[in-house]
């Protein structure tokens, strides 16, 4: 699988790169914890660093490895796992949504002889385009909640409570976006025979997605299902410095008002972005999925050596 | 105080002042949003199965229940007499709580009480229990087509389908949570 997976991008003409796992700015995103390490801490991803390459003027970049988040162990997420990120600068999100049902089919191909992949018994074909939706259009269809992404927490509550979905005891918009997402989105795009890319994410939801044009409601991001499992998470990336340090900062605001740990800011990424990060696209996936996608493995732990625990 | 990472099967939490059991769980986490454990937890008082999300950073009480192990002594009424092997001290317990599988409970049978608050709210029995066979019709030679069973009388006074070959006498292993003969043990 793998040489199979070095062979897809090489064929394209992408630069394999290896950043460090120990960094002293682990990745902001509220829902992630980091593990420290030595003088830093374990990387979450290697987006920071390969992001500072992009900058630095290479342009299409990948690098297959480990990355580290503490608590996450179920059957799809291991605190220690394998990740795929790849980025093309000068280039949009979509070529990113090709490059990705490409390498799935290229993979399962090389792998199995033919384009499929297996979920629960069920076999799914990956090749040709896959079934594309907003997420608007996904929860507006599967939960009947309308979703904008400038609403208030409050009329997002209001909505999801219409619909019938009890948010049970979250109060942040993300919180109250997901348990309608996770409670009825879900199981919907896992009942699809078909692979789907889930674009234009709510702006709460950006992270490092740049807004849409004409829709600043929404952010230049999609995640790929297969089989109802996240296989990746893709962005247009932010390139303004300015906007990158507000989110940032609200990143660890919420973090303050939640009690989670306060990570620094990564200013050499700041730096890298002021002085010109060229218009990217780049993905993360999600390589022991893949490894149980082309497998038709049911748990995480069925396509490592030794999971957690174990070791 | 337990979180969501000490969520483990079996686990006896409080949830709205009624002690319930840990029966499954399951760790999510949506792409970029806050991880949770769908759990499902058994009402330790009535049976009934809820499903919740706790969210990371949730708490959960812990439920004030023990379980100690108690040798059943002997039927009063409509209640069952246990006493703890090294307090002996005695405890009355609903025969209803220990439902169709109170006929298989012989004298000293070593059971687990559950206390919830210092009160007995579940027992539970051995997985199989060995017994005597008092009163058993004879086999009929010849009639063995498919799975025929008859039924005989164990010495606690339960009936149990069980094979044809089976006779006064014979001790036979039967599973409590099923009420089914299991097999054979020994002929007298």
């Amino acid at each position: 699988m793998m040489a199979a997976l070095r062979e897809f991008f090489a064929s394209r003409d992408f630069v394999e790169v290896d950043t460090p796992l120990v960094v002293p700015a682990p990745g902001l995103e509220v829902h992630l914890a980091a593990i420290p390490a030595g003088n830093g801490f374990l990387i979450t991803s290697p987006e920071y660093q390969m992001k500072r390459l992009l900058a630095g003027g290479m342009e299409r970049i990948y690098q297959v490895c480990k990355c580290f988040r503490a608590g996450e162990d179920g059957a799809h997420h291991q605190p220690e796992f394998t990740m795929l990120e790849w980025y093309r600068a000068w280039d949009d999100l979509e070529t990113v949504a090709r490059d990705t049902e490409q390498l799935v089919a290229h993979v399962a191909t090389a792998v199995n002889g033919r384009p499929q992949v297996k979920v629960g018994g069920r076999t799914i074909a990956v090749d040709g385009p896959w079934l594309r939706m907003t997420v608007a259009e996904a929860m507006y269809d599967h939960a009947g909640v309308l979703v904008r992404g400038d609403e208030t927490v409050a009329e997002l509550d209001a909505a999801v409570r219409a619909a019938g979905i009890d948010p049970g005891t979250a109060t942040h918009w993300d919180d109250v976006f997901f348990s309608a997402f996770v409670a009825r989105v879900e199981p919907a795009l896992a009942a699809i025979d078909r692979p789907v890319l889930l674009a234009d994410w709510p702006a709460p939801l950006a992270a490092l997605a740049r807004r849409k044009h004409g829709n600043p409601a929404v952010v230049e991001r999609f995640e790929a299902y297969v089989g109802g499992i996240e296989l990746a998470n893709a962005f247009g990336e932010l390139t303004d410095p300015i906007e990158q340090r507000a989110r940032f900062e609200d990143d660890l605001g919420v973090r303050r008002a939640r009690r989670l740990p306060q990570y620094p800011i990564d200013e050499k990424l700041l730096a890298a972005l002021a002085e010109g990060l060229p218009p990217s696209a780049g993905i993360a996936l999600g390589v022991d999925r893949l490894a149980m996608l082309v497998l038709g493995a049911a748990s995480i732990r069925d396509v490592l050596a030794f999971a957690s625990g174990e070791v | 105080m337990y979180d969501t990472s000490d969520i483990r099967k079996g686990l006896k939490v409080l949830l709205d002042g009624n002690p319930y059991t840990v029966v499954e769980f399951q760790f999510i986490k949506p792409g970029k949003g806050a991880a949770f454990t769908r759990t499902r937890f058994k009402n330790l008082l009535s049976g009934a199965v809820i499903e919740r999300n706790i969210r990371s950073g949730e708490k959960l009480e812990p439920a004030n229940v023990e379980e100690r192990t108690m040798q059943y002594l002997y039927k009063e009424a409509d209640d069952l007499v246990f006493m703890d092997d090294k307090s002996f001290e005695q405890v009355q317990v609903r025969a209803e709580m220990i439902g169709e599988a109170a006929d298989l409970m012989k004298d000293n049978l070593p059971c687990t009480v559950l206390f919830f608050n210092e009160r007995p709210v579940d027992v539970s029995l051995p997985t199989f229990v060995l017994l005597e066979v008092t009163a058993a019709e004879p086999g009929v030679r010849g009639d063995t087509s498919g799975n025929v069973t008859k039924s005989a009388t164990v010495e606690t006074g339960g009936t149990v389908a069980v094979p044809l070959f089976i006779n006064i006498g014979d001790m036979i292993k039967i599973d409590t949570r099923t009420h089914e003969y299991v097999e054979r043990v020994n002929k007298k």
